[in-house]
């Protein structure tokens, strides 16, 4: 059974036709060509695939296709401005926060939709917000000293 | 992992939701977060032939609080959405409390109420809680509408009294008193996205510094999500003093019947139930307190 799918991604509007059984990840990867949203555990589990529809954090392998119709979805590629990257990338890169780099995507549109909503967070809000992206390299530390300093920019 | 083929709809209508339902019978599964469903389609262990998508009924998504009525929960809600309405934590601490101990953020963004309960998995996080806070839940389908307490509609893992045809609509929770304290406890094996090992909540209503009434009930330690009266009888109508908390989590102890699993042993979850009703005890009788004065 085929659906027809009208998104805005990253502020671009598609329309797509889509079987009923696609996730909202393989869309995004196979027909969009948008291969920073990670397919990891495909399971709700690890957070690679997270994405952002209407201002909240979605695991994308979660999500039908057909479900993210009329939504508007964000996703790491929507991030930089032209060649300037968003605060949260440059502070990742200054602070080491990514080793491998697989978690990073899903990693920051946490962090993003944590600050959009809160611009000065505790420790222990940063550690909930990215409660459901998992760091294999473990490098969990970097990572929140990375959202702390644009917290902190953001406030000042 | 590819998801197996399936019909998909997503009605605007409840009538059409019970009539889709009832067609394809077995066949059918309602979808309402997914965060569950999609990943047991994924792993084989469900293979439906129709998916009847509950996201289009923007008539099941609210939450809505009212003095003398009490707070009204669409089935549809996101679990975040419950946790963070100020209307919930004011009023009825003890289910933000449950909520924040789930999951993570992106599956509390996408999974609902009316997922979690109709579920009906005996380590649910909301089902104690809504238990003991004395919750109904309103059942639509093709005869029309129904109210059962929540107590009594779960069956077994994974039934429930939902009859051919028929969803969760509505989650009805009494009005809170401003002498009712509630507070949730739950172990797991990770503070963060994993299932409880044992949750144990507690809602308790002070008059005049006695306990007027007091509701307990497990999670994941039976069959279903479990009310436990006999620890209740321990405390209602007294001023309740430490000893009788013990004595209460004792009973609570005795009415687990929990099985040996991958998360714990039977032995354990025993202990954790005591230890567990004797915290989330304190707790309610502390802020039942602390809204009095």
């Amino acid at each position: 059974m085929q659906h027809l799918v009208n998104v805005k991604v990253n502020g671009q509007s598609h329309t797509l036709v889509v079987n009923a059984n696609m996730t909202l990840l393989d869309m995004l990867r196979k027909n969009l060509g948008l291969t920073g949203t990670k397919k990891g555990c495909e399971l709700g589990d690890c957070g690679s695939c997270t994405v952002i529809i209407d201002g909240k954090t979605v695991n994308s392998c979660l999500v039908l296709a057909v479900e993210a119709s009329g939504k508007e979805i964000l996703t790491i590629e929507g991030l930089a401005e032209g060649n300037e990257l968003h605060p949260l990338q440059k502070a990742f890169i200054d602070y080491g926060a990514i080793q491998c780099g697989y978690c990073t995507p899903g990693m920051i549109l946490s962090a993003k939709a944590l600050l959009d909503r809160n611009s000065s967070p505790s420790e222990e809000e940063i550690k909930t917000a990215i409660g459901g992206n998992l760091c294999r390299c473990t490098g969990y530390i970097y990572i929140i000293e990375a959202i702390r300093e644009v917290a902190g920019k953001q406030k000042e | 992992m590819i998801l197996p083929k399936f019909s998909y709809f997503e009605p605007k209508q409840i009538g059409e939701v019970c009539s889709l339902l009832e067609e394809y019978g077995e066949e059918a599964r309602v979808l309402a977060g997914g965060t569950d469903l999609l990943v047991k389609m994924k792993q084989g262990l469900l293979n439906p032939k129709c998916l009847v998508s509950l996201k289009k009924l923007a008539e099941l998504n609210f939450i809505r609080f009212d003095e003398r009525t009490g707070l009204a929960l669409g089935a549809m809600a996101s679990l975040n959405s419950i946790q963070e309405s100020p209307l919930v934590r004011e009023n009825y601490y003890a289910l933000a409390e449950a909520v924040e101990s789930m999951a993570a953020v992106q599956i509390r963004n996408i999974g609902t109420l009316g997922g979690n309960l109709g579920n009906a998995s005996p380590a649910a996080d909301t089902a104690p809680v809504l238990i003991a806070y004395g919750a109904q839940v309103k059942l639509v389908g093709p005869k029309g509408e129904r109210r059962v307490a929540l107590e009594d509609f779960f069956i077994g893992p994974g039934q429930t009294v939902l009859n051919k045809g028929e969803i969760i609509a509505e989650v009805v929770l009494p009005p809170a008193g401003i002498s009712t304290g509630g507070a949730y406890r739950r172990f797991g094996l990770r503070r963060s996205s994993a299932l409880a090992v044992v949750g144990a909540a507690a809602v308790i209503t002070l008059k005049s510094g006695v306990c007027q009434s007091v509701r307990i009930a497990l999670g994941a330690v039976a069959p279903v999500p479990l009310r436990v009266p006999a620890a209740e009888e321990v405390l209602a109508g007294k001023a309740i003093e430490d000893e009788a908390i013990v004595e209460a989590a004792k009973k609570a102890r005795e009415a687990a019947r929990p099985i040996t699993d991958v998360r714990s042993s039977d032995e354990y979850r025993r202990e954790l139930t005591e230890v567990l009703v004797t915290r989330a005890l304190s707790h309610a009788l502390k802020r039942a307190k602390e809204r009095v004065n």
